[in-house]
């Protein structure tokens, strides 16, 4: 046996979920398992109950919103996402999200999972933070909705507190914006070195940076070269040092997926 | 609903139904190895890496180490068993064979599972897409030419 001993139940409505998590001490919610399992084999986290979402059907919906953006169910698997054809209504997420792991993490991953466990080397987190998403959490007591800035705590942390659930990630209309995403990761589709999402409009770039950071970085800059590069040397970045990069490597790579992100968003 | 430490459930394998008593931290690939004797799925890494493991599970493809045996209850599992149930080899094997597509056979199972997934969804794959479609399928041979050699080969009906 590679778990310790732990307790489970897969409730099928977001409510019973919720009363779940609230109700026992040391409940933590189990999405697609793709991150949680692995280190729950490692004893690096030994959650108390395990609360399965995967019978959650209301949290696995892909709809527009009344003004034409994107309302992702935090249980849409990353596979759901890539072929679902009204995520098209901001392509970035679907296109970052067919770059994670490999086919059978994504067809088991999902969109909730890979930002709640908020991995500074996740993908999504950058991206829901340059598209300006927001997240609504549901909770005993209720719901509340908070941007990118409010959700991503810390290391593995977020607003997301024991007892809640993140239920889903609200994308607000693409208009005259134009996303893109640029990382450099450990083979093809690997775990990310450094990333970057940037949102474009109007000569101006929403920047936000991943992996040198316990959370995003979001940077704003006009959208040529000189500015995003100043931009990035100002956020004054200490990002870790690692097997993969040194800091300093991490902080001129930070530069480079920048730039390389604002061009391809401005097309 | 209260949260339990164990409990029986009730698996689709292979088209046959098995109902075994399990603990929560039972993890799927244990489950068909240990407690179904279904030893063709092999854990390799243990992590999550390697897609040894892989299986389909209600009709895609996952890693049989990173889902517990009590999320399968009620679920439909295929394993490499399923594709030669009277030992009649599967296309997908036959193509392993005549194309050397394994050296020491670790990934096989995993490769071929993946590769029915691939067949399964798409029947008439690129090179790309096939080379994408077992990303998650790693061979320590390396025999990956004669992999995807293989999969074109059974997806276009067998043979060279």
């Amino acid at each position: 046996m590679l778990l310790a001993a732990v307790e489970y139940a897969r409730p099928s409505t977001v409510a019973d979920a919720v009363r779940l998590l609230s109700e026992h001490d040391g409940a933590r919610p189990l999405a697609g398992g793709q991150t949680l399992t692995n280190v729950m084999k490692a004893r690096a986290a030994a959650p108390d109950v395990l609360i399965d979402l995967n019978d959650l059907e209301e949290l696995r919906q892909v709809s527009r919103t009344a003004d034409g953006g994107l309302e992702l169910g935090a249980m849409v698997t990353l596979s759901e996402l890539i072929r679902s054809p009204e995520a098209d209504a901001r392509p970035i997420l679907a296109e970052v999200a067919a770059q994670i792991a490999d086919v059978q993490v994504r067809n088991r991953g999902t969109i909730g999972g890979n930002i709640c466990s908020n991995d500074p080397t996740n993908h999504l987190p950058p991206v829901v933070a340059a598209v300006g998403a927001t997240m609504t959490i549901r909770g005993a007591d209720g719901e509340r909705t908070v941007t990118a800035d409010e959700f991503f705590l810390g290391v593995y942390m977020t607003a997301v507190a024991p007892g809640e659930l993140l239920t889903k990630i609200t994308v607000p209309a693409a208009g005259g914006t134009r996303d893109a995403f640029a990382s450099i990761p450990i083979g093809r589709d690997g775990t990310c070195i450094c990333n970057a999402a940037a949102s474009v409009e109007n000569g101006q770039a929403r920047i936000a940076l991943g992996c040198v950071a316990a959370v995003p970085v979001v940077l704003s800059a006009a959208a040529d070269e000189g500015s995003v590069r100043e931009a990035v040397r100002g956020a004054d970045l200490d990002p870790p040092s690692d097997v993969h990069a040194s800091a300093d490597y991490r902080r001129h790579l930070a530069e480079v997926v920048a730039v390389r992100a604002v061009e391809e968003a401005r097309g | 609903m209260e949260p339990v430490r164990g409990q029986r459930i009730s698996v689709e394998v292979n088209g046959e139904r098995h109902e075994r008593d399990v603990e929560v931290r039972r993890l799927l690939v244990h489950f068909l190895r240990d407690d179904l004797d279904l030893t063709g799925t092999h854990v390799g890494c243990d992590t999550g890496n390697c897609g040894a493991c892989t299986v389909i599970f209600n009709g895609i493809a996952i890693k049989s180490c990173m889902l517990l045996a009590v999320q399968a209850d009620g679920a439909s599992v295929e394993t490499v068993e399923g594709l030669a149930p009277d030992g009649q080899l599967h296309p997908l094997q036959e193509a392993f064979s005549s194309f050397h597509a394994l050296q020491c056979g670790y990934c096989t199972p995993g490769m071929l599972m993946s590769a029915k997934h691939l067949l399964d969804h798409n029947p008439e794959p690129t090179e790309g897409e096939i080379r994408r479609a077992i990303q998650g399928n790693i061979c320590r041979c390396t025999g990956y030419v004669n992999i995807v050699e293989a999969i074109a080969s059974a997806a276009k009906g067998g043979g060279r």
